[in-house]
Parts: C-alpha cells; sequence; structure tokens
C-alpha cells in the first residue's frame, strides 16, 4: 500500500502543474474559440520560446529579460503563424487548417532539429525547496505556479475591462454578427493570434523553471492541451481552467499509483469517454 | 464539412484510363524487381517496398478520409497490427499468417469499439479527429507502458525464424518482399474501386456531407460509419503486419502515436485523398524526398529532410488543397482535349 503522504504530494504536485498546463490551455483555447482553429502547433511555439530563453541566459541575459524577450517572441510568433498560414485557408475546411498547422509543427519540429540537435537543454536554477507537513515543495515549481495564476488572472481582465478584449469575447460569441456590427474581423484575429502567441512566450519561460527544452517537447505537452481544451469546451476559459486541474490531477495521482504512461493513458480516456457524454465540454448543460 | 475539397464526383485515375495502359504499368512494377540488381538495385527495392506498404497504409487511410472521417489517430491501428503480429510470433511462435488474422480480427473490434460512439453521438469534424488522436496516443503510452513483453520504448525485434520460408514470412531475398508489398498495393487499389463502385460510396457521401439530411432519406448513418472505419482499420492493421515483417523491428514511435498518424494523413494531402493513385503519388513523393535528402545531406543536416516536407505541407494545404495528383487530375480533366485525352479514355 502506498503511503498517503505520497498521495497528498501528487495531488499538490497535480495542482502546481494544472496552473501550467492552464496557462497552455487558455492561450490555445483563446484562439480556438475567437478563431475555431485548432493550432496544433501551439506547444512547438512554446518550444522555441524556451530555446530562446535558454540560448539568451547562455549569453548571460538576466533571466527577467529572457523571458520578457520570449514572451515578445511569442507574440510575434503568434502573429506570423495567423498571417502566413491561417489567414489563407480562413475560408477553407476545419481539416485543412487543423492539417496546416500540422505541417508547421513538423516543419518547427524539424528544423529545431536540424539547428539546435536533438540535445535535451536546461537552464539550472539554485532555487530553495521548502517542507511542509513532510510534502517537499521546489521554489521551481510554486514560483511558475503563481505567476502563471496571476498571468491567468490579467488574460481575465484583459478580456472583460478593455476594448480589444471585449472585441475579442463578441467574435467569439458570433463571428458575423460581428462583421455586421463594422467591426474588423481581421484585426481581432490578429490581436488575438498575438495574445495567443504571448501566452505561450510566457508559459515557455514558466516550463524552463521545470523542463529541459528540446525539438520534441510538443509532443509531450501538445495532445494534452488540446484535450484540455475540448474538454473544457470549445473557446470555454473557465471550462478550459477546470480541465487542466482534472487532468493534471489525474496524471499526477495515477502517475504515482501505476506509471507515468498509464496516467497519460487514464487521462486520455477519460477525455475519450467524456467526448461521448459531453461533447460541448464538462460544463456545457447536457442536451 | 466535407474534407480538404470538394470531392471530385468522377472517378479518377486508372478507372477512366485506357486499359492497355494499366496493363503496361502493371507489367513494368513485375518485371521490375528482375532488372534492379546490385547494391543499388537492392536499396532501389527497399524504396519500392516502403513505398508500395505506406501507400497501401495511406490508401486505407483515405477510404476514411475521403468521407469527411479525418482521422488523427490511424497510428492506433498500425501499431495495433504489427504488435499483435509480432508478439504472437515472438512468444507463441504462431505464424504471421494467423498473426496477420488475430491483427485483423483485434484491430476490427477496437475501430468498431471507437467508432460506435463515435457515431451515436455524433463526434465529428476536428472533435472525432481529436478523439481519434487520443485513441493513437493511448495505443502508444500502452505498448511504453506494457515495457515487459513490448520492449517499451525500445521497440521490438522479430524472433529470426530457422529457415526462411512462407510459415515465418521472412526472407533473405528483398523480391519477394517486393511481390509481396505489390500485391498489397493492388489489393488495396481493389478495395477503393470496389468501394467506389458501391451503394456505400454514395451513402458516406451523402453522410459526409449532412448527416441529418442523410438519415433522413432512410441511410443507416451509424452502420455506414462503422463499416467504413472497421474497413479502414483493418486495412492499416494489415499494412502494420506487412511492415513488421519486412522490417522485422516494431517501434512504438514509429509504429503508433500522433507522429505516424500524421505522416500518414500528410503523405495522402500531398498527393490527394480523392484520387485512386493520390495516395501512392503522395507516399511516392514523400519517401523519395526524404531520402533524396539523406543522400544529399548525409547525417551532416539531421533534420532539413523534414523541414522541407514540413514546408511543402503547408504550401501544399494552401495553395493546392486537393494534392499535386488530384490538382492535376483535376487541372487535366478541366482542358482534357488538348492536353490529356488519355485521361478521358
Amino acid at each position: 500500500m502506498i503511503d498517503p503522504i505520497f498521495l497528498v504530494e501528487a495531488a499538490v504536485n497535480g495542482v502546481l502543474l494544472g496552473g501550467i498546463l492552464a496557462l497552455l490551455a487558455l492561450g490555445l483555447n483563446l484562439i480556438f474559440g475567437v478563431i475555431d482553429i485548432v493550432w496544433i502547433v501551439y506547444v512547438d511555439l512554446v518550444m522555441v520560446c524556451m530555446y530562446a530563453i535558454y540560448f539568451a541566459h547562455v549569453h548571460g541575459w538576466p533571466f527577467w529579460l529572457a523571458a520578457l524577450g520570449a514572451v515578445g517572441l511569442g507574440a510575434l510568433l503568434g502573429i506570423a503563424v495567423h498571417v502566413l498560414v491561417i489567414s489563407p485557408i480562413l475560408g477553407s475546411p476545419p481539416i485543412n487548417q487543423l492539417l496546416a498547422t500540422g505541417g508547421l509543427l513538423f516543419f518547427i519540429q524539424s528544423f529545431a532539429t536540424f539547428l539546435w540537435t536533438t540535445d535535451h537543454r536546461s537552464v539550472r536554477f539554485a532555487l530553495p525547496t521548502f517542507e511542509v507537513g513532510g510534502i517537499f515543495l521546489p521554489a521551481t515549481r510554486l514560483i511558475p505556479f503563481g505567476i502563471s495564476i496571476l498571468a491567468m488572472l490579467a488574460l481575465y481582465l484583459f478580456l472583460t475591462r478593455t476594448f480589444a478584449g471585449t472585441a475579442i469575447r463578441a467574435v467569439a460569441q458570433d463571428r458575423e454578427a460581428m462583421a455586421l456590427m463594422g467591426a474588423n474581423p481581421r484585426r481581432v484575429y490578429v490581436t488575438t493570434s498575438a495574445v495567443g502567441g504571448l501566452m505561450a512566450g510566457l508559459a515557455g519561460a514558466l516550463l524552463v523553471f521545470q523542463y529541459s527544452v528540446h525539438p520534441f517537447f510538443g509532443g509531450q505537452f501538445g495532445p494534452l492541451t488540446f484535450m484540455i481544451c475540448v474538454l473544457g469546451g470549445l473557446g470555454n476559459m473557465v471550462g478550459a481552467f477546470v480541465a487542466s486541474f482534472i487532468m493534471s490531477e489525474i496524471i499526477s495521482i495515477a502517475g504515482v499509483l501505476w506509471s507515468t504512461e498509464m496516467g497519460y493513458v487514464i487521462a486520455f480516456v477519460v477525455f475519450i469517454v467524456v467526448m461521448f457524454i459531453r461533447p460541448g465540454g464538462i460544463l456545457a448543460r447536457p442536451e | 464539412m466535407t474534407g480538404i475539397a470538394a470531392p471530385d464526383r468522377r472517378p479518377a485515375g486508372p478507372g477512366t484510363a485506357p486499359r492497355a495502359l494499366v496493363a503496361a504499368a502493371g507489367a513494368a512494377l513485375l518485371v521490375l524487381p528482375l532488372l534492379l540488381t546490385g547494391g543499388l538495385g537492392q536499396y532501389a527495392l527497399h524504396v519500392l517496398i516502403q513505398i508500395f506498404v505506406w501507400a497501401f497504409i495511406g490508401q486505407a487511410w483515405s477510404l476514411m478520409g475521403r468521407f469527411g472521417l479525418v482521422s488523427l489517430g490511424h497510428g492506433a491501428f498500425l501499431g495495433l497490427g504489427a504488435y499483435t503480429d509480432a508478439l504472437l510470433w515472438n512468444f507463441f511462435g504462431l505464424t504471421p499468417w494467423l498473426g496477420a488474422a488475430a491483427a485483423v480480427a483485434l484491430t476490427g473490434v477496437f475501430a468498431a469499439v471507437v467508432a460506435y460512439p463515435c457515431s451515436r453521438f455524433r463526434v465529428v469534424g476536428h472533435y472525432f479527429a481529436l478523439v481519434t488522436l487520443a485513441v493513437g496516443e493511448v495505443v502508444r503510452l500502452l505498448i511504453i507502458a506494457e515495457r515487459d513483453w513490448t520492449g517499451g520504448s525500445l521497440g521490438l525485434t522479430l524472433r529470426p525464424a530457422r529457415t526462411d520460408g512462407l510459415v515465418a514470412l521472412q526472407f533473405a531475398d528483398k523480391r519477394v518482399f517486393y511481390y509481396g508489398a505489390l500485391a498489397l498495393w493492388a489489393g488495396g487499389l481493389w478495395v477503393w474501386r470496389r468501394l467506389d463502385r458501391s451503394m456505400a460510396r454514395a451513402a458516406m457521401e451523402a453522410i459526409g456531407e449532412d448527416e441529418t439530411a442523410a438519415a433522413s432519406v432512410g441511410i443507416h448513418v451509424t452502420r455506414f460509419k462503422i463499416g467504413v472505419t472497421v474497413l479502414s482499420a483493418t486495412l492499416t492493421a494489415l499494412g502494420g503486419v506487412a511492415y513488421a515483417q519486412y522490417i522485422t523491428y516494431v517501434n512504438p514511435e514509429t509504429l503508433a502515436g500522433i507522429g505516424v498518424s500524421l505522416r500518414i494523413v500528410f503523405a495522402v494531402v500531398l498527393g490527394g485523398m480523392y484520387a485512386l493513385l493520390g495516395p501512392t503519388v503522395g507516399t511516392a513523393l514523400t519517401i523519395a524526398l526524404s531520402e533524396s535528402l539523406r543522400i544529399a545531406f548525409g547525417l551532416r543536416f539531421i533534420g532539413m529532410a523534414e523541414t522541407i516536407y514540413g514546408l511543402l505541407l503547408v504550401l501544399f494545404i494552401i495553395f493546392l488543397p486537393a494534392g499535386i495528383y488530384g490538382g492535376l487530375a483535376r487541372l487535366l480533366a478541366r482542358r482534357p482535349a488538348a492536353v490529356a485525352p488519355a485521361v478521358q479514355g
């Protein structure tokens, strides 16, 4: 029998992981909700930002400046993906759009392999670990979690309190009506992609604390991230937030009870089953 | 949601090509291995075998894909097929013939179990794509998790048979595999044609365009969807068995999960999923591209081949959504008399 303390620790780690997953999922879900496209490539943009931080760090930049740079780079990448790949095929069937971002995933992964080889690279931080009631809480997990929660609050305020945010929410609700009201959906799309990319950059800066970066980093979090988005409900921010924690708890606890792979297997099976019972996401009312 | 591009209603490819042309092409493919001798010939055979096997898998995928059932999880069926075959042979010495039968049966049941709720609860479009993607990942992770007997991420080597032969389906001579792969590929084309000329095609097209409307005219939506999914999955499993027998090594990364699933889809999209020879052209192009880039750059530029490949894919989806072969066939069909009388037949 497993000591309950390990389960508690797993649950706490699940919460900390959930914070990061939520940040990833919210960025993707924002794009998902507004432009109605799954950016399969999303976590690979995060990977590029992580590389940027790593190399800035190697060149002696202070971490905060590198992180800031990564956030800016993320926003630029987001805009580039939208302008170069998505906007020419906005009218195509959704599956084409999905596949186009999938092609981009191949491109970025392979180009990263070409440029930086498959070596795992990590930024090492000398940060303390706290012990609370027998549970170890490393600062490398606590700090990203805290910043992630703050960033999500900021996103919430941006979406509800600013004009651009309101426009984004309006388009997410009804694309045609927005165009009729004289708003420019194109500008809203670019803004959304920039914000989504910015979140990817930030997520990259937070993931660097705990994970080493390599060209196939996207595979580690990619499938999970878009499953969280669908699980939470397309474009439903609260849903994605809740779904992140459900998935991270399943992965953490099942990971301790059985194995890491089984944790993911159970999480994915839960996703598949929920899709059958509640295609609209966990927070949708059953039809 | 109809998929990559509006489906071409007219059957394209050799379906309308003159019989003489088909016969000549067939004869050329049959004679080819006799001309390919020496080291370079062996290499050419190896590339051709890969093309036939993966084109067959691409054809199997397209059976669903062209009716709007875009699956990003065919790696699940591929892996299930290959591992069932490999494990039965390694642990029980079961001949791959029975192994293939078991693989097909198992994958068929598995596909039905996935397809039933998908069509029952109307999981379509990118929801379907993501559910299948999850299924593919589940199979990959299960193979890794059960490392005690699957070898985990290190993969599994097929136990060599005492003697070459039909029982073990292991041959030192690549030509045997060539003819086997050719037969498999031709069989795939035959299935495609059969489906194309059946009522199922009309039904599936109607379902792909509007499920409710299809159901209202009496089409049994669930039955057709499950049928075509099971067909596609079992053929994919067969492709997995063929691959395992030829390479004699199976690995979860190359046979299951999101990577290989996307690879199958991309080769098909590149060639064109609505044309009979589309998957073949796409597969041949991607394999030829990666092989030639590998030869050109060797080990110096690892990743360059895939980089170009990824870039091409994005450009294709933007500028030529019907694929190379599909787009070309359509272009020729538009000006039949002037450009290609042969296509008209």
